[in-house]
């Protein structure tokens, strides 16, 4: 198996090279570092001067791809890709475009984020599992019938109306919860009530759809149909043969998503004003901050792939047929 | 699900006597805390380098530059405030000979500024000493400074006195090229030396033995034109005569820096974790920060170091009346604390202030209804906020929002760009000119920013007839501002006289003359069409782009929107490609030159590669030597004027086809004492008051927890369970019985 891992890792290298060359193409077709520099130095009394001090003290000054001033060694190491591209390998962030460290950032705001996305995602797993279950348990009837319904009218709704509603009933009419902030200690809790339960309420559709189709295969297994036989009660049946056969393509589906929680949620951290990593992407991208949006960019893509191998290594974990090699 | 979840929180936080939708830690708003919210969070605290409303609320609250603004009189006036006095100005020749204000051979101006002794700094490990004197915290290398991952690590602080070499640092960090002050460029003209300085410094800079180390004590290098007389006294030399300068003495780019500080922060490892100048200001103000989050929150507390400063004994008229002198002469800074958090969301920024939590307010467009109602008999609140006791305050803002045309298009402005002028045929430029002068003439009649500013702005604005806004002077209101090419002066039947914009026959009439009749050339019978650039970029076009298509279409005139990403509009600007754009300045200080500058041609955006203010590139003889001789005359009936002239080329040549002064409308709990909006400064926190036991109380009457839709959702989550308990024991009882024909049932 560590074999398997190495080998995965060392794919990982031109699938990251790839992301950074792709991120960093895409953001200067649209933006030039003479952009970069006006959108940081404001609107009011920028001279050229200034601009091209910005650029220098943030190597932005160099060829973007290659520079053609240097000799063989320089020509692709003297530009702006090689010097923001390698030392994100060695995860050194190094510093915005408003001058803060990335890596101390991230430190800080990764808690908020985890704050909201750790529980949102294993209570939304633990809802939408039972719930699929009780569907299971009902299928083909009225019940499973109209919680299709329920689940299909949930997914059509925008992630945006919830956070409205959401805001508006529990925290506005009827003064149940802060609308929104964010305090560290135990006082986070109030603040993450209303944001944990928009995030399982807008899950719970399609989450419960996915789980149900998998438990319905479970169900019409012939070691069910055996179990049902033997006079096995529907409910042991349920929790004792058909969950743990069922979890293990959940599991898969859940593995990888796991160590990208971290990266925080953009609509809910944004509307909840939760300082964590999905609201300081977005703001990068707001305020054209290559730095922090290439550094998470990669960071994004070094969770996702980590997640792949340890849905591989999950995979060997709960199926005793599957090996590594 | 939803009950059994927010139960579970306000049992596991204990919320038994606080309100449930409480967002401040608990006990802290007992406190004298003003609590607001900021939208837009700052890129920088330092004061070389901030510039935005967004980072001047904080840190000119920390920072002391030598000169305020009085707070309640209007219009603004000037005060000393960490002076003893006014700083007197001097004029010289070349050979430093005094000479008389309006002598020929004026060379510098001469302003000396004494500074009060015992103003001290806020606590700070920067001034922490061991027992020899010696700064605390001096670390050779990263490693030595890797345990103080924070500021609040230093557990040891000092503080020192004020001394007049920390206004000379600071103006030398202004003139350093890496710290990239945005009015280095703006003052370098002026302020004696400084070109040569950052010269200096630049150089000095690549000396330096590595980007660890990048500490540059700039005290080893002279700035000629900042002299030191004694601690107390220094002096500040500026090329030729510059009467907007005190203005400037106001702003916290001259606030003072020791360069212990400096050092301080610039130490090996420090900037790796955000432990730097730009984040953690020190200064001598009222306040200090104590937390700095600009993703969460931004926490101010009064400074113990703070020196005696008093609430104002006089205001202009009325303010007694309306209680902005109940605390005249009472001691300064009124609060201990303020606390700003960060939201983005217009909802929730909205609701936490009806439910009390935010001090203060502005009046997003979402809930402007909710908040105000427009009548007859002018501005007032709704019935709602009246009930919650909320006041209104409406100022118009010291700013100027336009509609212009780039001069350089040959459509629009028939300008030549700079450099080509002596290419273009005098004639046919003179005749070229003149029909897109009518243009705009015919354009700026039918485009009516009354209704622009009533549907888009709630009527929060008014229509200006020139750069200069109302409290400034050189603005004139009537008949005598108007601008007599788009309004007609017309007295009503009750005798008053007000505008009159004129008819759109007549701007059809100038757009024929500008050979467009019905809006199509005269020549090739092609309809004209006209481009907006926008920074909106791409996507469907808006309400107000639809209703100024409308109002082109009056004329016949075909508008096209083009949008693109604000990089590309500002490059198109940069590069005067634009035709017709939206703009916007607000004030840097309160003389009519801030704002007609906007207008002279050394300031165009092409000519200055987008450094300039003039974003129309409009250029005027006339109107540029008319500015020179304003700009260095005291306000007096000789300098308006001037600037009556100068407005009389802007009415005739319209650069601008429209324009408009914002108002802001700020709310207030009526808890919230002093709060007098002050259009030019933002060092005002100090001026005002909370009634804590009012705001509790209140606080207590909008927030009570309503618990039935709870129980509602409980006993929908039951009412499910029961039947489906049933179902399931009815599912379990079903027997299969194979029936005569071997059927199951």
């Amino acid at each position: 198996m560590l074999a398997y891992i190495i080998r995965r890792l060392l794919y990982a290298i031109p699938i990251l090279v790839g992301v950074n060359l792709l991120t960093f193409a895409l953001f200067f077709m649209v933006n030039s570092p003479d952009q970069m520099a006006l959108v940081q130095l404001g609107d009011k009394h920028i001279d050229p001067e200034a601009v091209e001090q910005w650029k220098a003290q943030r190597g932005y000054d160099k060829p973007l791809f290659v520079n053609d001033r240097e000799d063989s060694e320089g020509l692709l190491t003297d530009t702006i890709f090689y010097d923001k591209s390698v030392r994100l390998f060695a995860l050194d962030f190094g510093k915005s475009d408003e001058g803060r460290d990335i890596g101390d950032d991230i430190q800080q705001r990764m808690w908020p984020s985890l704050a909201v996305a750790l529980p949102s995602f294993a209570v939304g797993l633990m809802v939408n599992v039972t719930l699929a279950l009780f569907i299971v348990m009902f299928r083909a009837s009225i019940f499973d019938t109209a919680a299709m319904v329920a689940c299909v009218v949930l997914m059509s709704i925008s992630g945006v109306f919830y956070v409205f509603a959401g805001q508006y009933f529990f925290a506005k009419l009827w003064s149940l919860v802060p609308i929104s902030g964010f305090l560290g200690g135990v006082d986070a809790i109030r603040f993450l009530i209303l944001p944990v339960l928009i995030g399982v309420v807008a899950g719970i559709g399609s989450g419960t759809r996915l789980y149900r189709t998998l438990f319905l295969e479970e169900a019409n297994r012939d070691y069910v149909r055996t179990a049902r036989a033997k006079g096995v009660p529907e409910l042991t049946t349920l929790f004792r043969h058909i969950l743990p056969n069922g979890l293990i393509p959940i599991l898969t589906s859940v593995v990888v998503v796991i160590p990208s929680l971290f990266m925080g949620s953009l609509l809910v951290e944004s509307f909840f004003g939760i300082p964590g990593l999905g609201s300081y992407t977005l703001d990068a991208i707001q305020s054209q901050d290559f730095a922090i949006v290439r550094s998470m960019v990669f960071l994004g893509s070094v969770l996702y792939i980590i997640g792949l191998i340890l849905t591989d290594i999950s995979y060997t974990l709960v199926d005793p047929r599957v090996r590594l090699s | 699900m939803a009950s059994l979840l927010a139960l579970s929180g306000f049992w596991l936080t204990g919320c038994g006597d606080r309100q449930w939708n409480d967002p401040h830690p608990e006990g802290e708003s007992a406190g004298n805390v003003i609590y607001n919210s900021f939208s837009g969070r700052p890129k920088h605290l330092d004061p070389v380098r901030a510039y935005s409303a967004d980072e001047s609320r904080f840190i000119d609250q920390i920072y002391d530059p030598p000169l305020q603004y009085h707070y309640l009189k209007r219009p603004y006036e000037l005060e000393p405030n960490t002076l003893t006095k006014m700083p007197t100005i001097t004029y010289t020749d070349h050979d430093g000979n005094p000479v008389d204000e309006d002598a020929p051979e004026l060379a510098f101006s001469v302003y000396e500024l004494e500074i009060k002794s015992g103003i001290r700094y806020q606590p700070h490990p920067a001034f922490a000493t061991d027992a020899n004197g010696r700064p605390l915290y001096r670390f050779d290398s990263a490693e030595d400074s890797a345990r103080y991952r924070t500021l609040d690590d230093f557990t040891e602080t000092g503080t020192r006195e004020l001394i007049s070499d920390d206004y000379i640092y600071q103006l030398k960090r202004m003139a350093d090229p890496k710290n990239l002050s945005p009015i280095r460029g703006l003052m370098t003209p002026f302020i004696v030396g400084m070109k040569e300085f950052a010269d200096i410094a630049a150089e000095a800079r690549k000396q330096l033995p590595s980007p660890q180390k990048d500490w540059l004590d700039l005290d080893q290098f002279e700035l000629k034109g900042v002299q030191k007389l004694d601690d107390y006294r220094y002096q500040i030399k500026t090329n030729g005569k510059y009467p907007q300068f005190k203005y400037w003495l106001a702003f916290h780019f001259f606030a003072p820096v020791p360069s212990l500080v400096d050092e301080f922060y610039h130490q090996p490892g420090l900037a790796d974790r955000n432990i730097v100048i730009d984040w953690h200001p020190v200064g001598t103000g009222p306040f200090m920060m104590t937390r700095i989050d600009p993703n969460e929150a931004i926490v101010l507390e009064r400074n113990p170091n703070y020196r005696e400063d008093f609430y104002p004994t006089e205001g202009e008229e009325g303010d007694r009346e309306r209680g902005y002198l109940d605390d005249a002469g009472k001691p300064l800074p009124l609060l201990d604390k303020a606390v700003y958090r960060l939201e983005k969301e217009a909802i929730p920024r909205w609701t936490k202030f009806l439910q009390g939590y935010y001090d203060r307010s502005g009046i997003g467009n979402d809930s402007f209804d909710q908040a105000v109602s427009i009548g007859p008999d002018g501005t007032r609140l709704t019935p709602e906020l009246v009930d919650m006791g909320i006041s209104l305050e409406v100022v118009v803002q010291p700013g100027t929002y336009y509609l212009g045309f780039n001069m350089l298009d040959p459509v629009v402005g028939a300008q030549p760009r700079p450099g080509e002028e002596s290419q273009a045929d005098p004639e046919a430029l003179a005749i070229a000119q003149e029909r897109a002068r009518k243009l705009r003439q015919a354009i700026a009649i039918a485009y009516s920013e009354e209704e622009s500013i009533s549907i888009f702005s709630n009527g929060r604005g008014e229509v200006a007839n020139g750069p200069i806004p109302p409290g400034i002077f050189g603005y004139q209101s009537g008949e005598q501002g108007l601008n007599p090419y788009v309004y007609d002066w017309v007295i009503g039947a009750d005798g008053v006289g007000r505008p009159e914009r004129k008819s759109i026959e007549e701007a059809k009439r100038l757009l024929a003359e500008a050979g467009y009749p019905e809006g199509r050339n005269a020549e090739t019978g092609e309809p004209l069409v006209l481009n907006l650039d926008t920074p909106t970029g791409g996507g469907a076009t808006s309400a107000r782009q639809l209703w100024m298509i409308k109002q082109f279409k009056k004329l016949g005139i075909q508008l096209n929107i083009r949008g693109s990403d604000y990089n590309r509009f500002k490059d198109k600007m940069k590069k005067g490609n634009a035709q017709i754009f939206q703009w916007g300045w607000l004030a840097d200080y309160p003389d009519a030159e801030n704002f007609l500058f906007l207008l002279i041609s050394t300031n165009g955006q092409v000519v200055t590669k987008g450094a300039g203010v003039n974003s129309s590139n409009f250029s005027h003889p006339e109107y540029d030597a008319l500015f020179d001789q304003m700009k260095l005359m005291p306000d007096s009936p000789e300098r308006m004027a001037v600037i009556q002239r100068m407005l009389d080329i802007y009415h005739r040549e319209l650069p601008w086809a429209s324009a408009w002064h914002p108002h802001s409308y700020v709310l207030n709990n009526p808890w919230v004492r002093n709060a007098k909006d002050h259009g030019i400064s933002k060092a005002v926190l100090k001026f005002m008051a909370i009634d804590t036991d009012a705001r509790a109380e209140a606080q207590n009457q909008r927030n009570h927890p309503i618990l039935w839709p709870l129980w509602i959702v409980f006993l929908i989550v039951i009412g499910l369970m029961v039947p489906g308990y049933r179902a399931y024991r009815q599912r379990q009882m079903v027997r299969v019985i194979t029936g005569e024909t071997g059927g199951m049932y």
